[in-house]
């Protein structure tokens, strides 16, 4: 069915792809974006967007959905209803799930629920079988069933020789190779090492684990010609190598995530599990070095790393507590903070969040050109809220951010012209 | 001590939270106790009719023993319970375990566990106070506080000293528990150990780091020893024992560096011949075996005051 058609009034249209900022109007009609000589239907439903940006849906590139196999944690659908909340279209969903998202059944699986999505769901598959780092995946085949990425997330690709056959294998069937850069045997603590490790007596885990393999992963890119992704970037080193790589004109492309830019690792202070994540928070040198990458176009997306655990997991000695944060519903609000400090301004901060995300996927979005397909999210940047466990829409709460005032939200996620987020009043 | 004192800590997780005030009211506290250890009936009614559990997940001897003679002899009712582990594996986490022991209302729930932060999970789940007994490599404030009074004993203060300590930091919970305590009352702390077991950090602390063993034990009023953990060596941490003894062990010529009246201590049990020599262990500088005594006193000051006798 047809969604109604929508007439978005009075925001301001922020949208990089076109070169537009400005007030105006955006009509909706059959789910796409129609050019503003169109005719408006007399059935249209009226959003008024007064001192709100109207963008290009926001799109999430990293999060772990966790359907099959831990659908306590989340599901496709939670998953998907929390990414509307949060402002988000689309997401590309890691292959780390119960079993491993490394052929075209489970990839079948995935996209099947996502039909009836409250986001679109991009599949990643896994690099290696099992994500076991030994054999390729069936990358043709798996682009073919709709994978838009590979990656071992949550496991580096220990094996050099592999991860260049990938990103070799991967360039043939237009895949981008995502990698989780951690040197795992420098990797075995559990938190950041520095003196907060010291004062809590827990094992730290240097930056030098994470700079040691995206060195690794852009020297394989820079001598074999081909792009690479790296995720969730921690560290200031590592911010710096993928900076001189890019000036280089290395095809790397790399993405932080918003706790990165807004926390330290004295979050952990407490024994708090809910800080407990894979890279670990880092310092205040790492944080300011991670903004930094974010306002010189080091960095060319921000994703979450959604990875949703329940109370099961969280509610444990912080040694045996699981790694992770959602993320999908304060990603914007941490963001948004970023426009406020002066780090980016509003065109910038909607190509993180939106229109590169789509063009390193090369997946359609990232923009409101007349006949794309309306995706889109309706931003209140004032709107002030505190963020509570009851407002939570993922299926788990382990957030390091519950209780924390934040500011701005999506007040409409559209998707496809249908409305998949509507804030109440 | 400050005018208008009280002692309000509701459990003993860790030294970092004790203030100056608060390890000195401990420590007199402790010393008034040491008394009844020395009657031929060691025994007072204080703490009749409260019940201590030693929950320890971690083998542990000395310190269990010196809790439990502590609590006996303020008339506590003890039990111990020895979990492993592996306990979690079996099904049943560490706060279904507290919330369990806590519906048989205790009064102290004394923990030594290998995780890190376990005592503090754990008070946020029971009535009872909480006394951290040493939690994986962090802190084990009753041992820090024994050997601050053993310290003072000897000194007559605890500040305006200069503290060796040497060998294992990284491991340490009785390091860690020793270096905030020290520093907190005023003392200087300089460390020596291989690089590989310095951890990150102690100089933010204030921890002065030694690149040789003459630095740190030159005029030193404390040469406190670490034990070498030989469970943790799957780590590529120390190439031998017998590298580490020749490079890092204190031996009598170590001794003499520091002041003629130095105190040699160790928080036990020693690997002898590998961090501490026979000699230097057994000789008149010694003072491991009053730490030990020292224990129970400081144990039994820890027990009275968390229920709330302060």
């Amino acid at each position: 069915m047809m969604p109604v058609p929508l007439l978005i009034k009075n925001g301001r249209i922020i949208d990089p792809a076109n070169n537009v900022d400005g007030v105006r109007d955006l009509l909706i009609v059959d789910g796409c974006i129609t050019d503003s000589a169109t005719a408006i239907p007399s059935d249209v439903e009226k959003i008024d967007a007064s001192g709100c940006w109207v963008v290009p849906g926001l799109i999430d590139m990293h999060v772990h959905l966790r359907e099959p196999g831990e659908e306590y944690k989340e599901d496709i659908l939670s998953g998907t209803r929390a990414s509307a909340a949060g402002g988000f279209t689309a997401v590309a969903c890691m292959p780390n799930t119960k079993p491993v998202n490394d052929s075209r059944a489970v990839t079948a699986l995935i996209l099947s629920q996502a039909t009836k999505a409250d986001a679109r769901v991009y599949p990643i598959a896994a690099i290696s079988k099992n994500s076991q780092g030994s054999a390729l995946t069936e990358f043709g085949e798996l682009k073919a069933t709709g994978v838009v990425a590979v990656s071992d997330d949550g496991l580096p690709v220990r094996d050099s020789q592999l991860m260049r056959r990938a990103l070799e294998y991967a360039a043939d069937h237009g895949l981008l190779v995502i990698s989780h850069s951690e040197e795992p045997s420098l990797s075995k603590g559990v938190m950041n090492e520095g003196i907060i490790s010291t004062r809590l007596g827990l094992k730290g885990i240097p930056t030098a684990a994470e700079s040691i393999m995206v060195y690794r992963e852009i020297a394989l890119a820079e001598c074999l010609g081909k792009r690479v992704h790296i995720a969730h970037v921690s560290t200031a080193m590592s911010t710096e190598l993928i900076r001189s790589a890019k000036a280089r004109g290395v095809r790397v492309t790399a993405e932080t995530a918003p706790h990165y830019f807004t926390l330290t690792e004295e979050a952990v202070m407490g024994y708090n599990t809910n800080a407990k994540m894979n890279p670990p928070l880092r310092t205040e040198q790492d944080r300011q070095a991670i903004r930094q990458g974010l306002a010189d176009g080091t960095f060319d997306a921000i994703a979450t790393d959604h990875a949703p655990h329940s109370i099961l997991e969280k509610e444990v000695e912080f040694d045996r507590a699981m790694n992770g944060i959602i993320g999908l519903e304060t990603s914007l609000p941490l963001s948004l903070a970023l426009v406020r400090e002066g780090v980016l301004d509003e065109n910038k901060l909607i190509k993180l969040l939106s229109m590169n995300p789509a063009r390193i996927l090369g997946v359609e979005g990232g923009t409101l050109s007349a006949g794309a397909r309306a995706d889109i999210t309706v931003i209140n940047p004032d709107l002030q809220f505190t963020y509570t466990e009851e407002q939570v829409v993922s299926k788990s709460r382990n957030s390091p951010f519950l209780g924390e005032k934040l500011q701005g939200r999506a007040v409409y996620t559209i998707m496809g012209g249908r409305i998949t987020h509507r804030l109440a009043a | 001590m400050t005018t208008g004192y009280f002692f309000s800590h509701r459990h003993i997780l860790d030294i970092e939270h004790l203030s100056a005030d608060d390890i000195d009211y401990i420590l007199t506290t402790a010393e008034s106790f040491k008394e009844i250890s020395a009657r031929p009936i060691k025994k007072v009614p204080t703490l009749r009719g409260n019940t201590i559990i030693n929950l320890f997940f971690e083998p542990s001897t000395r310190t269990r023993l010196s809790f439990e003679i502590a609590a006996k002899r303020m008339s506590a009712d003890t039990f111990n319970i020895s979990a492993s582990t592996s306990s979690a594996t079996k099904g049943e986490t560490l706060i279904d375990t507290a919330r369990n022991i806590s519906a048989m209302n205790p009064d102290i729930i004394i923990l030594r566990h290998s995780f890190s932060g376990a005592p503090h999970m754990l008070s946020q789940y029971v009535n009872a106070a909480v006394i951290n007994a040493g939690d994986g490599t962090h802190e084990h404030p009753s041992q820090g506080l024994l050997d601050m009074l053993t310290v003072r004993e000897h000194k007559k203060r605890l500040n305006n000293l200069k503290i060796a300590i040497i060998g294992d930091i990284l491991h340490s919970r009785v390091a860690h528990s020793d270096i905030l305590g020290f520093l907190r009352m005023g003392s200087e702390v300089f460390v020596y150990g291989p690089g590989t077991l310095i951890p990150p950090g102690l100089k933010e602390l204030g921890v002065t780091v030694c690149s040789t063993m003459k630095e740190a034990v030159q005029d030193a009023d404390v040469v406190m020893t670490l034990r070498i953990q030989k469970e943790r060596q799957n780590d590529p941490l120390l190439p031998s024992f017998r590298e580490y003894a020749s490079k890092y062990g204190v031996t009598a010529q170590v001794a003499s560096w520091a002041r003629p009246d130095a105190l040699i201590m160790h928080p036990g049990p020693i690997n002898r011949g590998i961090e501490l020599m026979p000699d230097v262990a057994d000789g008149t500088q010694s003072v491991i075996l009053d730490q030990v005594t020292n224990g129970v006193a400081v144990r039994m000051a820890l027990l009275y005051l968390v229920t709330g006798n302060s």
